[in-house]
């Protein structure tokens, strides 16, 4: 079958998403398009669904209602199609404990298809200051260390969609760094980002849009600037302490 | 084609590696089997012409309690840092893990059925070599279709409260005609019958593995899913 | 709904009478026999419910419709409770007939098998930690136990074949008057009626469940 030329424009939709676990509604009519170049921050208090929104545009949650699509196609119609082109992080590493850093990169390229494996691997390793680490098993690596291979296996395919639940999670002030300066430059090179963070003055500092989340609804969209963060009531410092406190 | 074979070479390569880390699996279902037999030895006090009546069935029930452990840790194992979830970001069909994870806790049961063979060949002053082809044979598509199922069911079972309780609820009804099959068969051939006299139970046998497997096979994406 | 309650009521009164008063004493067995249009009934109830079972799983796995999730969920409830009414009325009739309570013959195995089937659907469902693969996961079990039954039906079958038979009079069918086939008819008619009647109560309740979800979480917003 043909893609649906009616929607050809390059991007990843949600189209009238609900996502109901039993009596609790984590998402509910969510429509939302984002395209390649895009740098987008989820943002809401906990149990806004910023977390359902991020695992069902993975494909890792199925819509209770509502459909997913990308460039065009219906993404459970083209499964593989569309998961190769998607990059997740979340609050699950993905990693196995018995198997070393390279092992999981590794396995990760081979499942995905990718050619020249090997060299990928390596560069990725370089990338996230692995290297000396690459003959560890994940098991032994701090949590840090950690989040830092979760990120170089969701990169490692070069996804054209990145979506990154909490990606500042246990990595240090060095890391942290490095890894916005890493993200930064994806949106130029034409990669979409989507990611959610507590946060919220280094999220807002990377992101040109913001999607704020309350009670599973969208609450605002658009632009992330001091007319739109004004109007939300949200002002960068205080979010960020109250996020703090929270946690 | 070829790719979903690499694909499920290379999930398979990654348990026998987790396991060759761990060895978890493989010495828990081991002893355990042992230990099934060795205790069904003191309950029967066979001997003589008694142990070939017992024999097939005690090797059975040995076999599924020892193949239950293995499919219940099999899937937990997984759980951990949900690395399921991560098999399923990748594009690769979900019949694919379900095949790899088949061929895996084949042989993890395999092995354990080796040892648990050995065991009770000296346990019972028994022995295998007379008719030890068929044997064979009668085993690896018993296993196989045993494994089917419960490689099904384990992945079932993880998501529920107590999957401990839940796997046997789950699969021992199903496996009815692999029990009845297989230990007819077994006795049949342990007695040195001619093989036409239990070629129906083994054909029995491999239909059930060959319709489980399909089944299963289509199937297991919904278990997967969320 | 209160119609088919009337209707239902009315057919087991019917039912009632043929079965007690109406139906002949049997020739070798007396009165005992007369359990037999329970028994028979309820089986016949139990296989429908199963087979309603396998339909709901499969029509919920292909198009994930909430209602085909509640037949299956409703027919395995009411279905489970005919299953047992079959397991309990079989060793009742057995007992005085064959003079023992049980036998591994390959109905009786298979019944046994039905009802674990049965149980293991339930358990699936209620062991849920998240409610909303419950239905996705017990229709695969639906499934699989569905595709297995003939399987099973086949291994018993040659299973005791291959040994000594207890004695058996003909199957319930061969060669009844009119008045006791009549008879049979009208209670298996009363039960299924029954069964169609509580599996519209399951799906009600379920129904009335699905929309209190829907008004919860409109309150939480």
């Amino acid at each position: 079958m043909p893609p649906d030329t009616t929607h050809t424009e390059p991007a990843l939709e949600l189209r009238g998403i609900s996502k109901y676990f039993g009596d609790l509604a984590a998402l509910r009519g969510v429509t939302l398009r984002i395209a390649r170049g895009e740098s987008v921050l989820i943002y809401g208090p906990n149990g806004a669904g910023k977390t359902t929104l991020l695992r069902t545009l993975a494909s890792l949650a199925q819509p209770t209602e509502g459909e997913i699509w990308m460039d065009g196609r219906r993404m459970d119609r083209y499964p593989a199609t569309c998961k190769a082109k998607i990059g997740f992080v979340s609050h699950a590493t993905f990693l196995y404990n018995d198997l070393t850093v390279r092992e999981n990169l590794a396995l990760a390229g081979r499942l995905f298809g990718l050619r020249g494996v090997e060299k990928r691997v390596e560069r990725a390793l370089e990338l996230f200051m692995l290297r000396e680490r690459a003959g560890f098993l994940v098991r032994n690596l701090s949590r840090g260390l950690q989040q830092r291979v979760t990120l170089a296996r969701a990169l490692l395919h070069d996804p054209d969609f990145l979506l990154l639940d909490e990606p500042f999670t246990g990595l240090d002030a060095e890391s942290t760094a490095n890894l916005e300066n890493l993200l930064r430059k994806l949106p130029e090179r034409g990669k979409a980002l989507v990611f959610s963070t507590h946060r919220f003055a280094q999220g807002a500092s990377m992101a040109q849009r913001l999607v704020a989340l309350e009670k599973g609804r969208i609450s605002y969209d658009g632009p992330l600037t001091q007319a739109s963060l004004s109007s939300l009531r949200i002002e960068p410092e205080a979010a960020a302490i109250e996020n703090k406190v929270r946690l | 084609m070829m790719h979903s074979l690499e694909i499920i070479w290379i999930l398979f390569l990654k348990d026998l590696r987790l396991e060759w880390r761990r060895r978890e699996t493989l010495a828990s279902i081991c002893v355990f089997g042992i230990l099934v037999v060795f205790l069904l030895d003191f309950a029967f006090q066979p001997a003589g012409e008694e142990s070939l009546r017992l024999l097939p069935g005690v090797l059975w029930i040995a076999f599924a309690f020892a193949g239950i452990l293995g499919f219940n840790h099999s899937f937990v194992a997984e759980r951990e840092n949900a690395c399921l979830e991560g098999l399923r970001l990748a594009p690769i069909d979900a019949g694919l893990i379900y095949l790899a994870k088949l061929l895996a806790n084949f042989l993890f049961l395999a092995v354990a059925e080796a040892v648990i063979v050995f065991a009770a060949s000296l346990w019972y002053n028994f022995s295998f070599l007379p008719a030890f082809k068929w044997f064979v044979v009668i085993v690896a598509f018993g296993t196989l279709g045993y494994v089917a199922v419960g490689v099904m069911f384990g992945a079932v079972a993880s998501n529920t409260r107590m999957r401990e309780v839940m796997l046997p609820v789950l699969q021992f009804p199903v496996i009815v005609p692999i029990f009845i099959g297989a230990i007819e068969a077994t006795t049949s051939a342990l007695k040195g019958d001619a093989p036409g006299q239990f070629a129906s139970w083994v054909r029995l046998l491999i239909a059930f593995s060959v319709i489980f497997i399909v089944l299963s096979f289509l199937l297991f994406e919904y278990v997967l899913e969320e | 709904m209160t119609a088919h309650a009337i209707l239902t009521l009315a057919w087991l009164l019917v039912a009632l009478y043929m079965i007690f008063i109406y139906a002949p004493s049997d020739v070798n067995q007396g009165n005992v026999y007369r359990i037999m249009y329970v028994h028979v009934s309820s089986g016949w109830t139990a296989m429908i419910a199963y087979f309603l079972v396998f339909v709901g799983s499969v029509w919920y796995v292909w198009k994930r419709s909430p209602f085909a999730d509640d037949v299956a969920c409703a027919s395995a409830e009411v279905g489970f409770i005919f299953c047992s009414c079959l397991l309990i009325t079989g060793p009742l009739w057995a007992k005085p007939i064959w003079g023992i309570w049980w036998t591994w013959d390959a109905r009786l195995t298979l019944t046994f098998v039905l009802w674990l089937l049965f149980v293991a659907y339930l358990l699936v469902r209620s062991f849920f930690i998240n409610p909303g693969r419950a239905a996705l996961l017990s229709a695969v079990v639906g499934i699989i136990g569905f595709v297995d039954v003939p399987i099973d039906y086949m291994a018993i079958r040659w299973w005791r074949t291959q040994h000594p038979q207890p004695v058996i009079m003909g199957g319930p069918n061969s060669g009844l008057p009119p008045s006791m086939e009549a008879t049979l008819f009208v209670s298996a008619g009363a039960f299924l009626c029954l069964f169609f009647y509580l599996l519209r109560q399951g799906l009600r309740l379920a129904e009335a469940r699905r929309e209190i979800g829907q008004l919860r979480r409109l309150l939480s917003e």
